[in-house]
């Protein structure tokens, strides 16, 4: 109850196509949001181009929509130039792996406090279905008609390993598990990253013959399993199958990007005070 | 978070162009750089690397220039006044989200000290090569200030003036500088606090009821006024063309009435956005119309041929866009020559023929290949056509 005060209703219904998981994932994300005390007129969020851009028109926050991949360098200037707000980030395969792949790493290294919510559809959606460096090898795509020969990456890990300090992995079939998984990530002190599966029926779904959106929601329930039991898999088995749930999480506030700055500041103060 | 508001004293310090940037930016209220090292343009970031912590500012070195362009619209939408610096090839880069910046209306200043190009090109030459990026870079139709100093003192004065421009108009400004500027040095006198003339950007008032809030309101002065992030109105802004409500409608008369108010606030304006110098006597036959390093080599050489009684004089453009159509017009029926020395194969002389209309004939002096251009280069064309 009480989630409307985060939409705007006005702006509703949204326009992703029957069947779309981004849906069900800003379903997971007002409650978490609703569940995190946050201040809602303390928070901004950004998103980029493409079928996740379109996230911010619907939150009632201060949201900015901004040019293609580039979320992530919008949001890091406006965490730095006022660290109180919390900065959200809505982005997608396409935009945040592709064309804005350089921030994603960037943020991360940084570990700037930053809650980056990847809508991972595979597919290029809002262009028509062309190949993203999420699609699977050897898919179709408009893009790629011979089956794609591109490999993926591990997002998740590929965060992780550039220095994020909170990395998590959910899917748009456990919205109760993104949830949870985005409370945690709105909770944590540096640069958060939640990869969110989700499906694309219409542009991924009807080039792959992958069938309605609850086929596809199966399949992702088939493809990934839980991070603990992930790794009691021989290595064979874990390639594969996604894990879920939190892979990686740092609790180090201290070395967040803003407080690490804040410090250069008040040194500096100190010393001129002496 | 607690601020030292940056309180110049009035002295004169011996400085190069870049860093007469940094100082004119700190005395208009910027306390916040993002960008990318690039030459001739480092310095720049380096002095706000230095200069920014010490007044609780940011300083954030990005990843790319595009990042470094993004950010700063970032920080302005937090309410900061917002700089960053490159040379042609990173202007390049930065092109999308600048013209982002202008579609949002979001007021930041962006320097580029120019080198050579195309391309990597000269990285340590000087050059005007990126007067016409500056004015068509993006895509679409749209419009820029650009100012153009061509002194250290200017580049300070002019610093000043661009953040000042940009936030009275919510605009992005250009400051186009070339290596020889930035990396002069020239003795030049900073401003004390009293004598400084700030500008800052006209806020709503943030006790209205966030549901009516028009972040793009239809104001007399066609500058709506823009709410800081954090300040509880909760507004959307989008890179698509947008209502007075922010958001896109995809309405064709939507866009068309934004283009056109976008065009209007600036040239409803221009007697306050376009700055120039002249010397211009009544029987003079001929001016030198220059702007940025050029113009040093333009004011020499007419002085200098005044001497001898050359009737010359001077014209030089501090902003080149909007480019100063009236007073060019203005220009051409005066005199019967107009020269335009460039360091670049004729680019302004394109808008300076446009606004002539035939009235006088124009000619150009070029130098492209990284050397300046030299006085008695100037002075013979002076010679040939008096």
């Amino acid at each position: 109850m009480g989630f409307e005060k985060y939409l705007r209703m006005d702006k509703l219904p949204h326009i992703w196509c029957p069947g779309c998981g981004h849906g069900t994932i800003l379903n997971s994300f007002i409650r978490a949001f609703a569940d995190s005390n946050l201040d809602q007129d303390k928070t901004v969020i950004i998103s980029g181009i493409g079928c996740s851009g379109r996230a911010t028109g619907y939150l009632n926050f201060d949201t900015l929509h901004t040019t293609h991949g580039r979320a992530i360098a919008f949001a890091t200037g406006v965490k730095m130039a006022n660290p109180e707000l919390n900065v959200i980030v809505m982005t997608g395969d396409g935009d945040g792996s592709a064309i804005g792949g350089n921030h994603l790493i960037h943020a991360a290294r940084r570990n700037i406090d930053l809650t980056v919510i990847l809508f991972n559809n595979q597919i290029y959606g809002m262009t028509g279905g062309q190949f993203s460096p999420m699609t699977p090898t050897g898919d179709q795509a408009t893009t790629a008609p011979y089956g794609n020969i591109d490999q993926n990456f591990d997002l998740a890990r590929l965060v992780g390993g550039a220095g994020g300090t909170f990395i998590a992995r959910g899917a748009a079939y456990d919205p109760r598990q993104l949830n949870k998984l985005y409370l945690a990530a709105l909770k944590h002190k540096g640069f958060s990253f939640v990869e969110s599966l989700s499906q694309c029926p219409v542009s991924y779904g009807r080039q792959n013959k992958a069938g309605d959106a609850v086929k596809m929601l199966k399949k992702q329930q088939q493809n990934t399993i839980s991070f603990k039991k992930w790794q009691e898999l021989s290595q064979e088995k874990k390639e594969e199958k996604y894990p879920l749930g939190i892979l990686k999480e740092v609790v180090k506030p201290e070395s967040e990007y803003t407080v690490r700055y804040q410090k250069i500041i008040d040194d500096i103060k100190k010393e001129e005070a002496l | 978070m607690k601020t030292k508001i940056f309180c110049p004293e009035k002295r004169a310090v011996l400085t190069q162009g870049d860093q007469a940037v940094v100082e004119g930016a700190l005395a208009a209220g910027v306390e916040f750089f993002a960008g990318y090292p690039i030459t001739p343009a480092s310095e720049i970031a380096e002095g706000f690397a230095r200069e920014l912590p010490k007044i609780g500012g940011k300083f954030l070195q990005m990843e790319d220039e595009i990042a470094g362009m993004a950010a700063v619209v970032g920080a302005s939408l937090a309410g900061k006044k917002a700089i960053t610096a490159t040379s042609g090839p990173g202007f390049a880069l930065k092109q999308e989200n600048l013209g982002f910046a202008t579609m949002i209306e979001a007021p930041v200043v962006v320097v580029n000290v120019q080198r050579v190009g195309p391309s990597t090109g000269l990285p340590t030459s000087p050059s005007q090569g990126d007067v016409m990026q500056t004015r068509w870079g993006r895509n679409g139709d749209q419009e820029i200030i650009a100012l153009a100093p061509a002194s250290v003192a200017e580049s300070y004065e002019l610093t000043i003036k661009a953040v000042n421009l940009s936030e009275k108009f919510r605009q992005p400004v250009v400051l186009l500088l070339d290596e020889v500027i930035g990396h002069l040095r020239e003795k030049i006198y900073l401003k004390s606090s009293e004598e400084l003339e700030i500008v800052n950007r006209k806020k709503p008032d943030t006790d209205q009821d966030p549901d009516q809030y028009l972040p793009y309101q239809l104001t007399d002065d066609l500058i709506p006024p823009m709410s800081d992030y954090g300040s509880g109105l909760k507004y959307h802004t989008s890179g698509l063309f947008h209502d007075q409500s922010g958001f896109p409608d995809g309405k064709n008369e939507t866009a068309k009435l934004m283009q056109d108010r976008l065009h209007n606030k600036l040239h409803d304006n221009l007697d306050q956005i376009i700055l120039y110098q002249k010397d211009i006597r009544s029987d003079d036959k001929v001016a030198v119309l220059s702007y940025g390093s050029a113009a040093r080599t333009a004011i020499s050489a007419v002085n200098t041929g005044r001497k001898d009684n050359l009737k010359a004089g001077w014209f030089k453009l501090q902003t080149i866009w909007p480019f100063a159509e009236k007073e060019v017009a203005e220009l051409a029926s005066q005199v019967e020559t107009i020269i335009v020395p460039e360091l670049n194969q004729g680019q302004l002389i394109r808008e300076v023929k446009r606004a002539a209309a035939g009235k006088a004939k124009v000619l150009g002096i070029n130098s492209y290949a990284g050397e300046l251009i030299k006085p008695e280069e100037i002075r013979a064309l002076l010679e040939e056509v008096l």
